[in-house]
């Protein structure tokens, strides 16, 4: 694709259509937002999607309105996936396989409540893609911790007194360890790579995971304009590296030179205002740590012909 | 062609016979063998079906929910532990207008851990907006998945259907079944095509975020359609027995036209209540039975009609709703409100405890010698 600007064609990068409409009921800034106008970017008008109780079940519009342009069936909190599963078996008994059924949860929805209907999900291969948007909390029902809450991070019910304590759950890893065959981390800071590896999951048999990065100015406490710069920063410092996982094989998609302190991320958001100067520092440490660990994933799941 | 099956064969059987296209299903006891059967019957090819092979029962309706909503025609199985888990997706069912159909086996909730025949579970999810029949042999059990087929997916109705037979007395008890020809069946029932469904060509989001302003209507809705049900399920009812010559109502009259008392009662405990009956009429009492299939909706006009002319009525519940009475004898008291006629509530059976002949008579001879009271405990030991 590409536009004439005061002369000078200036390639686009991302697919032009817009499948998602602009009228929908999220706050400013959201990321969850920008997150599913990429997704149905890649993945286009063939697709059919589960969403439960997050987010999400407001911002698509009250009945009878809808922005996402794409059918959409409104599910029970735990069962994204299970629901996903039965449109997506409908769909090939009634000849329709050209169609996509993706779930859209949150990370409350995933990391949580519906973990056991994702893991069935994946362990029988329900030919579905899940994409978690992980804005790291309860979001919709006003910014309660989940298991996707960072240490450190204040929430409605870990308080700045009684921060939440102890790591993030690394559904990565939940999900590398069902030999799905593929899963992936996004960042809607990346959209190329985002939708990229949305198009390779379209086009792949089986239960496909995506766990893309979606901060929420409102529950981060960051003003809403710098959403993207956060987001950017996240993988700037390695807390939340890009990478996927195809067939078993690890590949880190981008690898920072010089990461950033994990500091300089932290001090955009007012949820982890109150922290220490030692608690930033085992932010750093448990961030590098994970790193390490990464790089030493790639190393021993590498594609053998490489 | 006729067959001698267990009731769970019949259900198997009838999901197989619906050509259904998308199965999801979890094993509990005494449901097993319906799993079993149907999961055999889709990898044998014998069956064009998706059979999905869930992690819970909460998965298997949710499962059921998506295909359905997407456009295909569905059968789950469950009993007592697996139909309380699906709870919540009852109503998502009801509300969300697909016309599943769910076999649940009558069996008793834990603690202490039962596997026998009680009605409690079926009876708490009421008020989730399914119907509801309970079966008295494996005929029925066969039959009424049919029918629950194509009254569900009725235009006017698009209602869930949940179809109850007892644990072991129906589940695992053979008895002859006639399974028709194919051919007839598809007449009686052609595939599922909804007009509503999740279609890429025409992009809808289906019970998203719902105002005051509409979820009233929608509930109203709801109600209309139950109220037309008891309409269709009468009007299929003759379209079956002109194909299938069986006769099927919302509640059936045995020996009531001249009858002084009749017990109203559900499941197997109707057939052994009519056995009862005729021993009874042959000592010259003047007894009848109706039993009701239908919990929901619940022939409130056919009890009326069939029971204001006794001079006592009796019913008998193989389930309780604790701090009150059972939950059928609270529905035919508050149907024959302004009719003055004695009715006597009587518990029988929970937990899977036999229910005798002997057991009906001693409820007649109670309603002879006795007040009419709300809880009568038939067979209580000391
Ligand atoms: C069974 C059930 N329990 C609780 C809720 C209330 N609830 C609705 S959304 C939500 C949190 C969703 O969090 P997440 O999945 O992270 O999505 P987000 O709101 O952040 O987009 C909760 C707890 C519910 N709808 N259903
Ligand atoms: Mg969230």
């Amino acid at each position: 694709m590409s536009n004439k600007t005061k002369g000078q064609k200036i390639k686009l990068t991302l697919p032009i259509e817009e499948v998602m409409s602009p009228g929908h009921l999220a706050c400013q800034g959201c990321g969850a937002t920008l997150a599913l106008r990429y997704t149905l970017k890649a993945l286009g008008r063939k697709t059919i999607m589960s969403i439960p109780a997050c987010c999400w079940s407001v911002i698509d519009g009250p009945f009878p309105y809808s922005a996402a342009g794409v059918p959409i069936y409104h599910c029970a909190f735990e069962t994204a996936a299970s629901t996903a599963s039965g449109i997506s078996h409908a769909l090939a008994q009634l000849g329709q396989d050209n169609v996509t059924a993706l779930a859209w949860a949150g990370d409350g929805g995933t990391f949580d409540i519906g973990l056991q209907a994702l893991s069935g999900a994946a362990e029988r291969g329900d030919n579905v893609i899940y994409i978690v948007y992980d804005n790291e909390a309860y979001m919709n029902t006003g910014i309660q911790r989940s298991s996707a809450t960072p240490h450190g991070a204040w929430t409605t019910t870990t308080p700045v007194k009684h921060y939440k304590r102890g790591p993030k759950k690394n559904i990565m890893a939940i999900m590398a360890a069902h030999h799905v065959p593929y899963c992936a981390t996004a960042n809607i800071a990346y959209p190329e790579d985002f939708i990229r590896k949305v198009k390779k999951a379209k086009n792949i048999m089986g239960t496909k995971f995506i766990h893309l990065y979606a901060p929420c100015p409102t529950g981060w406490k960051h003003p809403p304009d710098i959403t993207i710069q956060v987001a950017r920063l996240a993988t700037l410092t390695n807390v939340f590296p890009l990478y996927e996982i195809d067939n078993d094989v690890y590949t880190i998609n981008k690898k920072i030179q010089k990461a950033k302190p994990v500091s300089e991320y932290l001090k955009l958001q007012g949820r982890f205002r109150h922290l220490s100067e030692k608690e930033v520092q085992f932010i750093q440490r448990t961030v590098d740590q994970n790193w390490k660990r990464l790089l030493k994933l790639e190393e021993a799941f590498r594609n053998e012909k490489n | 062609m006729k067959k001698v099956l267990t009731g769970n064969f019949a259900a198997a059987y009838g999901a197989t016979a619906a050509k259904v296209n998308v199965i999801s299903a979890y094993p509990i006891t005494p449901q097993t063998t319906i799993v079993e059967i149907l999961s055999e019957i889709v990898a044998d090819g014998l069956l064009n079906a998706d059979f999905i092979k869930v992690e819970s029962e909460h998965s298997a309706l949710a499962a059921c929910i998506g295909a359905q909503a997407a456009g295909a025609r569905t059968f789950t199985a469950t009993s007592a532990q697996g139909l309380a888990l699906m709870h919540e997706l009852l109503h998502w069912a009801t509300r969300g207008r697909l016309p599943i159909v769910l076999a649940n086996v009558n069996r008793a909730m834990a603690p202490g851990w039962s596997i026998w025949a009680d009605a409690t579970d079926s009876v708490a999810q009421r008020d989730t907006g399914c119907m509801q029949i309970y079966c008295e042999n494996n005929q029925e059990v066969f039959d009424s998945i049919l029918m629950s087929y194509k009254i569900g997916e009725h235009t006017e109705l698009l209602l869930p259907t949940i179809v109850n037979l007892d644990a072991f007395f129906l589940s695992h008890t053979s008895q002859i079944v006639d399974l028709y020809d194919q051919e007839t069946i598809d007449r009686f029932l052609p595939s599922y095509n909804p007009e509503i469904k999740l279609d890429i060509e025409n992009p809808r989001a289906f019970g998203g975020l719902t105002s005051p302003d509409y979820y009233y209507e929608f509930s109203y809705k709801i109600q209309l359609a139950h109220e037309k049900a008891k309409e269709i399920i009468e009007e299929v009812g003759k379209e079956f027995y002109r194909f299938f010559n069986r006769e099927y109502h919302l509640s059936e009259p045995y020996r009531c036209d001249d009858a002084d008392m009749i017990l109203v009662d559900y499941g197997t405990i109707a057939g052994t209540a009519k056995d009862a009956v005729d021993r009874m009429r042959d000592k010259g009492i003047h007894v009848g039975v109706l039993k009701i299939r239908y919990l929901r909706p619940f022939p409130e006009e056919q009890v009326i009609d069939i029971l204001k002319n006794a001079k006592k009525v009796g019913v008998i519940d193989r389930a309780i709703s604790y701090g009150h009475e059972g939950p059928f004898f609270t529905e035919v008291k508050a149907s024959l409100y302004g009719y003055r006629i004695p009715i006597y509530g009587f518990i029988a059976g929970l937990g899977g405890r036999d229910v005798s002949i002997v057991d009906i008579e001693s409820m007649v001879d109670y309603m002879q010698g006795n007040k009419p009271a709300n809880h009568i405990w038939i067979g209580l030991k000391k």
